[in-house]
């Protein structure tokens, strides 16, 4: 099992973001986490690089759980790859330098090879022309996809996507979208918070329906989709496929 | 203006500026010289202030209290006071020459108390630090010294470089202040000049000569920064 969430709680004040999730998660596949905004999708995936310290159950990473006290969070993070809704990128660094950055100082791998690297990830994602710019000076799906770029840069393992198509325009999403079907056919690991149902059907392996902390329902895409077994499922996907279609 | 023969007689009588202008020049190296070995000295000391400030770890709260209590107190306490205390008061322990010198110690208390001000200009920047951006650092598995050397203290210093330059300008000016406690600097010799010929005039000399380097200074600031802002930025709103 690549990534195994046991019991995962987690609360803000009295607010309980995550209740007892549990999901075994098999290296290769990619789940797609969906649900309302504050049905904690994005903490689920914070939790697992650590940016979030969770407060009962257990995380674990190919077997070693990631989430004891004591546990380095750096070696982990170096593993797993987070790509951010407003991107996050570092807008006093180039774009090169953004992908490079994580390579000369996390790994400490020279600056020539780093850059070489930092070439064949952007060329693979049609940056390449891109690669002296500033984030500023390049639109929303180019930001989002240097991001990814960054975040790929360090071959991790497991690759979080935090809602990375939310803050796009909507002529903008595709091209973002496509990068992450590219990294679906390399065999990493993805875990995907979204609210793009469409492409969730599409290249999702399994679709996790959160509702108030809780997975309310978990199955193949297909299944979730068209006969989603829960009523608040069925209730949330009308919902949110009705504000689609009228895009 | 029935008095302005009398005022300009006594503060801009061209004859004597032009004689005084070289001894407050010469007296100005001093001031520069101060300058020069206390900004290395102030910036050095405010960033690692406003580090401890802003560190996380809860071990680490001695140091957070420390950085909170020294910009407190030396920020309570006028500038002059500093100098007075720390330009008389150290050399006053029977240090032996050099180390007695009340330039030397006048400079330190200077330097000291302008780290106060300053290490709040980069608190302020380091906290206008979006969260996210250390989220994204720490997420590519940089610890927290290297993302705030790499990511979290190269914006903060690109934001606060006018309040920056603001604190140097004044710095520059409360130089003078050293003068106080003995060194001949430009005020100084300014005083002494006015003393001499019961003229004003070298005050107004003096002033001409800050000016000549305070103006290009912060001229040059707004250069840097809209060069960088050329360079890194999108487009620009009208």
């Amino acid at each position: 099992m690549k990534l195994r969430f046991d019991a995962v709680s987690k609360s803000f004040g009295d607010n309980h973001v995550l209740r007892e999730i549990s999901i075994d998660i098999a290296a290769g596949e990619v789940v797609t986490f969906i649900g309302a905004s504050g049905s904690g999708k994005s903490t689920l995936l914070r939790c697992v690089n650590l940016l979030e310290t969770i407060d009962a159950g257990s995380i674990a990473l190919d077997g070693d759980v990631i989430t004891k006290v004591g546990v380095d969070p750096n070696p982990v993070r170096r593993r797993v790859g987070m790509v951010f809704q407003s991107y996050n990128l570092f807008p006093h660094m180039s774009v090169a330098r953004n992908v490079t950055l994580a390579l000369t100082e996390v790994l400490g791998i020279d600056s020539v090879e780093a850059m070489d690297r930092a070439r064949t990830l952007l060329e693979r994602f049609g940056l390449l022309d891109k690669i002296d710019r500033y984030p500023d000076q390049l639109s929303g799906g180019q930001q989002q996809r240097v991001a990814i770029a960054r975040a790929m840069a360090l071959n991790p393992e497991v690759l979080l996507l935090d809602e990375i198509t939310s803050a796009l325009d909507p002529e903008l999403v595709g091209e973002v979208l496509d990068v992450v079907r590219e990294l679906k056919g390399s065999g990493i690991t993805m875990l995907f918070a979204t609210h793009e149902m469409s492409f969730a059907e599409e290249i999702s392996d399994r679709v996790c329906y959160l509702d108030s902390g809780l997975i309310a329902e978990m199955g193949p895409p297909h299944q979730i989709f068209t006969e989603p077994a829960n009523e608040r499922t069925q209730q949330f996907l009308s919902r949110v496929l009705k504000g689609q279609r009228r895009d | 203006m029935p008095r302005w023969d009398r005022v300009k007689a006594s503060f801009f009588d061209g004859e004597l500026l032009a004689d005084s202008f070289p001894r407050l020049l010469d007296a100005f190296v001093l001031d520069v010289m101060i300058f020069v070995w206390t900004t290395p000295f102030i910036l050095i000391t405010a960033m690692l202030i406003a580090i401890a400030r802003n560190t996380r770890a809860p071990s680490l709260f001695p140091v957070r209290i420390f950085a909170i209590a020294y910009t407190d107190i030396m920020r309570g306490v006028p500038v002059i006071l500093w100098i007075y205390l720390i330009g008389f008061g150290v050399p006053g322990i029977g240090l032996e020459r050099p180390w007695n010198s009340p330039l030397l110690w006048g400079s330190v208390a200077l330097g000291l108390t302008y780290s106060a001000y300053v290490a709040e200009v980069f608190r302020a920047g380091i906290e206008g630090v979006h969260e996210s951006q250390r989220a994204a650092a720490r997420s590519l598995g940089l610890s927290s010294a290297q993302t705030m050397r790499h990511v979290i203290i190269p914006q903060a210093i690109r934001k606060v470089l006018p309040p920056l330059m603001n604190d140097m300008v004044s710095l520059q000016k409360d130089v003078a202040l050293v003068s106080l406690i003995g060194p001949i600097e430009i005020l100084r010799q300014a005083g002494i000049d006015k003393a001499k010929f019961a003229n004003f005039t070298p005050f107004v000399g003096a002033a001409l000569i800050f000016l000549s380097i305070t103006i290009p200074l912060t001229r040059f600031t707004d250069y840097l920064l809209s060069r960088e802002r050329e360079r890194t930025g999108g487009s620009r709103v009208r």
